[in-house]
């Protein structure tokens, strides 16, 4: 049996070489896609499509129901937003919301800053930022809205204390992990040029981190217009005009449904606005452009 | 300067002539007259025993390892893995400070890493993502503060232009080959001008074409510029095509087993054979002695 396996060898088979073809001679190489493949490919409009898929379900379940107290039409809800935007009021009671907004958030980030700062360089930075993330990031910001109030008293500075509670944490964690993970050699690479202390961490590890930096960011974002909106709720009006929050807690007590949902509606919109856009045109230029990120 | 490391090395527990391969006293003495003269070597490795720390175990990857390399040298550190080759390189680079022993460089003790000494990585992603082709050969010599602005420029340009990317500067480097990162990581080093080039298996990661092709414009890129590099590999074929000398490590830790110079052609096959016989001799001869 096994002489006779030991026998069976491969055919000998001729060699050969051969001409390749003239690439103009194969015919299709390359073909533009079609239409509808294009179209298929811009996001946007995918977007676009999904949400007034989505709107038009809202319509027409709310026809449905018919009970414009509890649930209005989309129609409606459009109508009442206008109707906000028209008057000035809508708009004013954001712009409100907006600028608190960015006070705290830009505070909170500065902080996160400084603190990852320190975590990076010295050890005992590193254990201070772990132990304060572990010990303040479960606890929601809202509940410290009680002791701003006692500190700070009725006013923006107590919402900016809840702020800047509810950006730190989500920032600063995201950007200690994006800098532990900056490959070793890029490191080396940087230490190698001489970069030493506050330009090896700017010219270095925050470009290397971005993609973790960003997500932070857009984190931080989310939980400071969420957080700001449940404390508008709570606790409303600040030095005589109020929030986005406030204008949806008046319209609830006055039952004007429909204005309850332009609120939100804008609240979403401002979302949506700084998610696909603020965010995204930040994304292109830097981490997509590196090809850090797909 | 020199007298100071002269003293360092004579309190220290180094013993004299740490390599018995090579007659070096004579050499040794005439290097303290001038430091910067082009007749001493450039690097002096002394004596160096590395040690570094995992999470478990102290590891001593060489243990008093010697060698000279003179300018325009392309001396190549060979051996298995284990040898501690690339740990000497980091200490070379500055990045591990020998536990005994002395690095010196134009006679001057290295003590941390600088851009008189650039390192090439084996990875690809030594390259900043968020750089240029251009910007990143420049980003050193700016980092450093070595050259204005313009001054970069320029020299960025003709050092990419002999790697042949002249086409590639605006491109960021994930559009790239593997290949022609290596090329762009040589070029970004090469514009430095430094005194030493260190090479961490630069073409290791490499397909075998690529690699072959890769030696051969090192080598055209030596006869054209003459700078000095410090070369590691674990490939003997490599270690031939591309050095002048050559460094032969043991492993676990990493001892000098012979230097060798290198020779093109004829007498490289046999060159092979008798680096390979050194190397896998031990390994038979470990083998053989486990059970």
């Amino acid at each position: 049996m096994s002489a006779e396996h030991a026998a069976i060898l491969p055919p000998v088979r001729p060699e050969f070489e051969r001409q390749t073809l003239d690439a103009r001679n194969i015919g299709e190489i390359e073909r533009p896609l079609s239409l509808w493949e294009r179209l298929g490919n811009i996001t946007p409009l995918r977007r676009f499509l999904l949400l007034a898929a989505l709107a038009a379900i809202w319509q027409l379940y709310a026809s449905w129901l018919d009970n414009p107290l509890i649930f209005p039409t989309f129609g409606d809800t459009v109508a009442a937003l206008v109707k906000g935007v028209v008057s000035g009021e809508l708009l004013a009671r954001t712009l409100v919301s907006i600028k608190v907004l960015v006070m705290g958030y830009a505070a909170g980030v500065a902080i996160a800053a400084v603190l990852t700062g320190l975590a990076v360089s010295t050890r005992l930075g590193t254990d201070l930022l772990s132990t304060l993330t572990a010990m303040f990031n479960p606890l929601p910001a809202i509940a410290l809205l009680p002791l701003g109030l006692l500190w700070f008293g009725l006013g923006n500075p107590s919402l900016i204390f809840v702020l800047i509670h509810s950006v730190l944490w989500a920032v600063s964690l995201n950007t200690f992990s994006g800098f532990l993970a900056v490959s070793q050699t890029l490191r080396m690479a940087g230490h190698n040029y001489g970069l030493k202390g506050v330009s090896y961490v700017a010219r270095i590890l925050v470009p290397a981190a971005l993609p973790a930096i960003l997500t932070g960011l857009k984190v931080g974002w989310a939980f400071a217009w969420r957080t700001l909106i449940a404390a508008e709720l709570v606790f409303g009006v600040s030095s005589g005009s109020g929030g986005l929050g406030w204008y949806i807690y008046e319209n609830k007590n006055e039952l004007e449904t429909a204005n309850v949902f332009a609120g939100l509606f804008t609240v979403i919109i401002i979302g949506l606005f700084i998610e696909s856009v603020v965010f995204r045109a930040i994304e292109n230029s830097t981490v997509r452009k590196w090809g850090m990120q797909q | 300067m020199t007298r100071e490391t002269g003293t360092l090395a004579a309190v220290g527990p180094t013993p004299p002539h740490p390599n018995p391969l090579r007659p070096e006293g004579a050499e040794r003495e005439s290097r303290g007259a001038a430091a910067s003269d082009p007749a001493s070597p450039l690097l002096e490795v002394e004596g160096v025993t590395l040690q570094y720390k995992t999470k478990q175990h102290l590891v001593t990857a060489t243990y008093r390892v010697g060698f000279e390399v003179h300018r325009g040298d392309r001396f190549i550190l060979l051996g298995p893995s284990g040898c501690g080759k690339s740990t000497l390189l980091k200490g070379v680079g500055g990045f591990l400070t020998p536990v005994e022993g002395s690095i010196r460089l134009n006679g001057r003790t290295i003590e941390r890493p600088g851009p008189d000494r650039m390192m090439v990585f084996q990875e690809f992603d030594q390259l900043l993502p968020w750089k240029t082709v251009k910007q990143n050969v420049m980003f050193p010599m700016l980092a450093s503060r070595r050259c204005s602005q313009r001054e970069a420029t320029d020299r960025a340009m003709t050092y990419i232009a002999k790697v042949g990317l002249d086409k590639f500067g605006d491109v960021y480097p994930h559009m790239l080959s593997g290949g022609m990162k290596q090329r762009v990581a040589i070029a970004r080093a090469m514009a430095m001008e430094p005194e030493i080039l260190l090479m961490d298996e630069p073409f290791a990661a490499l397909d075998a074409l690529t690699r072959r092709k890769m030696q051969d414009e090192l080598l055209q890129l030596w006869d054209d510029i003459r700078f000095t590099m410090l070369f590691v590999t674990h490939s003997i074929e490599e270690a031939i095509i591309v050095g002048n000398r050559i460094l032969v490590l043991s492993p676990h830790p990493g001892q000098v087993k012979a230097e060798l110079n290198s020779v093109r052609g004829e007498g490289a096959e046999a060159l092979q054979r008798r680096i390979r016989g050194m190397l896998f001799a031990e390994a038979i001869e470990r083998a053989g002695a486990a059970p």
